[in-house]
């Protein structure tokens, strides 16, 4: 944190906090008055002057000064009641876990099996609404990603930018299994499952050597790869186009028509037909896949492999002197992700029936990544709660339009900067000597991660 | 023959852009150690910075030549560096010393704030603007192939040179250079002995910035098209490049740069235009295989 200004005179920016703590009215104003300025430089060219393609086809300038003016204001008005009001307060970025953490483990408890009797119960609560079926479907599918790169990069503390590429493969291999070899979706899942894990290994062998920001830059060219092959890969993929026509799941055989006669789910069970059938199999089998994640992942870190996870975690050479085979361990994390990664992208594809890369573009695996970092790194509870908060906060400013991703990007700055350790935000190892405490920022960021 | 030393010429320029972004990357890894991932979105506003400039001199009825273009120039290089100062006080001084993921989600979420503000402030469109400098020199002709050194291209590789050395002499013979270099040893260090480090990292964020913009003008006038998504892949390859010259090394972002711009342009003139993003990927791989360090990087020692 520096002084307010400089001894150059640079302007404090907006966001920024005022260390003495106490602003007199005056230097809020004047502080606030700079924040504008700022932001006028910042906004003149780009918001006030907007270039369009005009009648000649030549590009032409349109003038919004108005929107300027009143931009600027906000930043005023938001700077000036940021250090009059949380200027006394002075909130530094705190590393530790804070009150509201501890408050939250202790709710944890509850918390966790709540949201899961939530879960259970969605589609008798909503009674088949369509909409938030779907909405439940979204979220789940981001909570079995979120918690499948949890493996990775929470337990594993490898820094993968690229997961949306298993994600991609898993889907590709249902979609072309079942659209070109008609495998069932209960064979097509399983396979499309080690597929990705194959891949995982692959991508695996020749990073162990690199750690922290290489290997996230690595994984994020190789996702890059997978969807430029994706993308021109035309005999295989269909190239842009994806592919379409991909089979529905049917209950454990049973297929979902609107007949309803015999040998279909609804004939069968003596029910009415109804389009909700689907969505509620749908809802509970991602329901099923997520949850399955979650106890492998709680089962895995009880057991050496979990435990050599959070080892490599917390120091890689420790756990080499500790005679840990640090390859086999970071090859087992990078192809149970990827595996689940595969399973949720081959519920993905059968789920909406048709694929393109265009689904599997970097801003997935930034999205994923995000609620994994967001949820607290290692805490399966805070990635539920982060999936939830993102995925559907997502939703519900769908409204918004096209200033949906802006607000989208700008909650990711705030939350981190709020929050820097998460929203469940610490990182106890599941076994550890003594007393159980959280580890502070301090000693975790000397660069294993 | 001839074609390849056409592609030659179109190799160098084009890396001689990414060498300037990656400059922006390598400066910031070396002094702070974290990816600024919104980097490329830098370059990004800054060719749209120059775009407008370019506009309001047409309407202005004064864009003629050299002049034209330096004042384009100048404009983005001042508007950027006002956004990279503007990212590093927003985004990331408030997580400093915080554990080392949280600045790069945070520089991810910039990256998608900047190019949505961009796509809603400017319009999801490209932006055509024709070419700005047409016509060239020709070097050769063989066989009715004949080989053009673009002015453009003559521009860019004119003034990035002119650039780098500027910034060379910055980094190596101010006192601002010097706190840098201090910084990026060790910055706790610097801090003891009186630099006020804050100022150091924010003028590092602000020198990146105005180097993208140069970099974001010259794409402008060599390529005469920018839309909202220009930044991620050229910000990507231009971090390619940092990493394969050795991360933190400043001749060697260039070196970086001008590499992946060659084997860019080589493998699509002979090989495929659809996966030259592949192979330029591929070359990042093999480089951090073989080549942890990169090609001027310093060996890392690891310490517990």
């Amino acid at each position: 944190m520096s002084p307010i200004r400089s001894p150059e005179g640079t302007p404090a920016s907006p966001g920024g906090v005022n260390r003495t703590g106490k602003a007199s009215p005056a230097a809020a104003v004047k502080d606030a008055a700079l924040a504008a300025l700022v932001a006028f430089g910042l906004f003149a060219m780009m918001v006030g002057l907007r270039t369009e393609i005009g009648p000649e086809g030549a590009l032409v300038l349109r003038q919004r000064w108005g929107d300027v003016a009143i931009l600027c204001l906000l930043v005023f008005l938001g700077r000036l009641v940021l250090s009059l009001w949380l200027g006394r307060r002075r909130i530094a970025a705190s590393t530790a876990p804070g009150r509201w953490t501890a408050r939250l483990q202790q709710a944890g408890r509850l918390f966790a099996p709540a949201m899961l009797a939530v879960a259970l119960t969605l589609p008798a609560i909503t009674q088949g609404d369509r909409y938030l079926l779907d909405l439940g479907i979204l979220v789940l599918t981001y909570v079995m990603l979120g918690w499948g790169l949890n493996i990775v990069v929470g337990l594993a503390g490898l820094l993968d930018l690229g997961y949306v590429a298993f994600y991609g493969i898993g889907a590709y291999a249902y979609a072309l299994l079942a659209t070109e070899f008609g495998f069932s979706f209960w064979l097509g899942l399983p396979v499309a499952g080690i597929l990705a894990a194959f891949w995982g290994v692959l991508l695996g062998f020749p990073v162990l050597r690199l750690r922290g920001d290489y290997l996230a830059i690595v994984t994020l060219a190789f996702g890059e790869i997978i969807r430029v092959v994706l993308l021109n890969w035309v005999s295989l993929t269909g190239g842009p186009d994806g592919i379409s026509g991909i089979p529905r799941p049917s209950f454990f055989g049973l297929p979902f028509t609107m007949s309803g006669g015999e040998g279909s789910f609804a004939g069968t069970f003596g029910l009415e037909p109804s389009p909700s059938h689907r969505v509620i199999f749908l809802y509970y089998l991602i329901l099923g896949l997520a949850l399955l994640t979650n106890w492998v992942t709680i089962r895995l870190r009880r057991q050496p492999l979990g435990r050599a996870w959070e080892a490599l975690r917390e120091d890689e050479i420790a756990c080499r002197a500790l005679g840990i085979n640090v390859t086999i361990t970071k090859l087992s994390a990078f192809a149970i992700g990827a595996m689940f990664g595969g399973f949720a992208g081959a519920f993905f594809a059968t789920r909406q029936a048709f694929i393109s890369p265009e689904s599997f573009t970097f801003i997935e695996s930034a999205i994923i990544l995000a609620i994994v970092v967001l949820g607290g790194l290692g805490s399966q509870v805070g990635v539920a709660i982060a999936a939830l908060v993102m995925i559907g906060g997502f939703e519900i400013f769908r409204d918004l339009g096209e200033y949906r991703m802006l607000v989208f990007g700008g909650a990711m700055v705030v939350i981190m900067v709020l929050r820097p350790r998460g929203l469940v935000g610490t990182r106890t190892p599941s076994i550890a000597l003594g007393q159980k405490r959280a580890i502070s920022g301090e000693l975790v960021g000397e660069g294993h991660g | 023959m001839a074609y390849a030393l056409q592609q030659l010429i179109n190799g160098i320029s084009l890396g001689m852009i990414y060498g300037l972004i990656a400059v922006g990357y390598t400066m910031v890894y070396g002094i702070i150690g974290m990816i600024n991932f919104a980097h490329g979105d830098v370059f990004m506003v800054g060719a749209f910075i120059a775009l407008i400039t370019a506009l309001l001199l047409t309407a202005g009825g004064v864009l003629a030549g050299p002049a034209g273009i330096l004042v384009m120039l100048l404009a983005a290089m001042a508007v950027t560096a006002l956004y990279g100062w503007t990212a590093e006080r927003v985004a990331y001084r408030p997580l400093r010393g915080s554990f080392r993921l949280a600045p790069l989600i945070t520089a991810i979420g910039l990256s998608i704030v900047l190019q949505n503000f961009v796509q809603v402030s400017q319009g999801a469109r490209p932006k055509p603007t024709g070419t700005l400098l047409p016509g060239g020199w020709e070097v050769m002709r063989q066989d009715g192939f004949v080989v053009q050194f673009a002015y453009t291209q003559m521009l860019i590789i004119g003034i990035t040179l002119a650039v780098l050395a500027v910034f060379t002499v910055l980094v190596t013979r101010t006192p601002l250079g010097r706190a840098m270099r201090a910084c990026e040893q060790d910055r706790k260090m610097a801090a003891l002995l009186g630099i006020d480090t804050d100022r150091t990292i924010s003028l590092t964020f602000v020198i990146g910035a105005a180097l993208a913009a140069v970099a974001g003008t010259m794409y402008l006038l060599r390529y005469g098209v920018i839309d909202f998504y220009i930044g991620f892949l050229a910000g990507v390859k231009a971090f390619t490049a940092a990493v394969l010259g050795g991360i933190g090394s400043l001749p060697g972002a260039v070196l970086g740069g001008l590499l992946i711009g060659l084997i860019e342009t080589f493998w699509s003139a002979y090989f495929s235009v659809q996966y030259k993003d592949v192979a330029a990927f591929s070359i990042l791989v093999l480089t951090l295989i073989f080549l942890p360090t990169g090609l001027l990087g310093r060996q890392e020692v690891e310490k517990v």
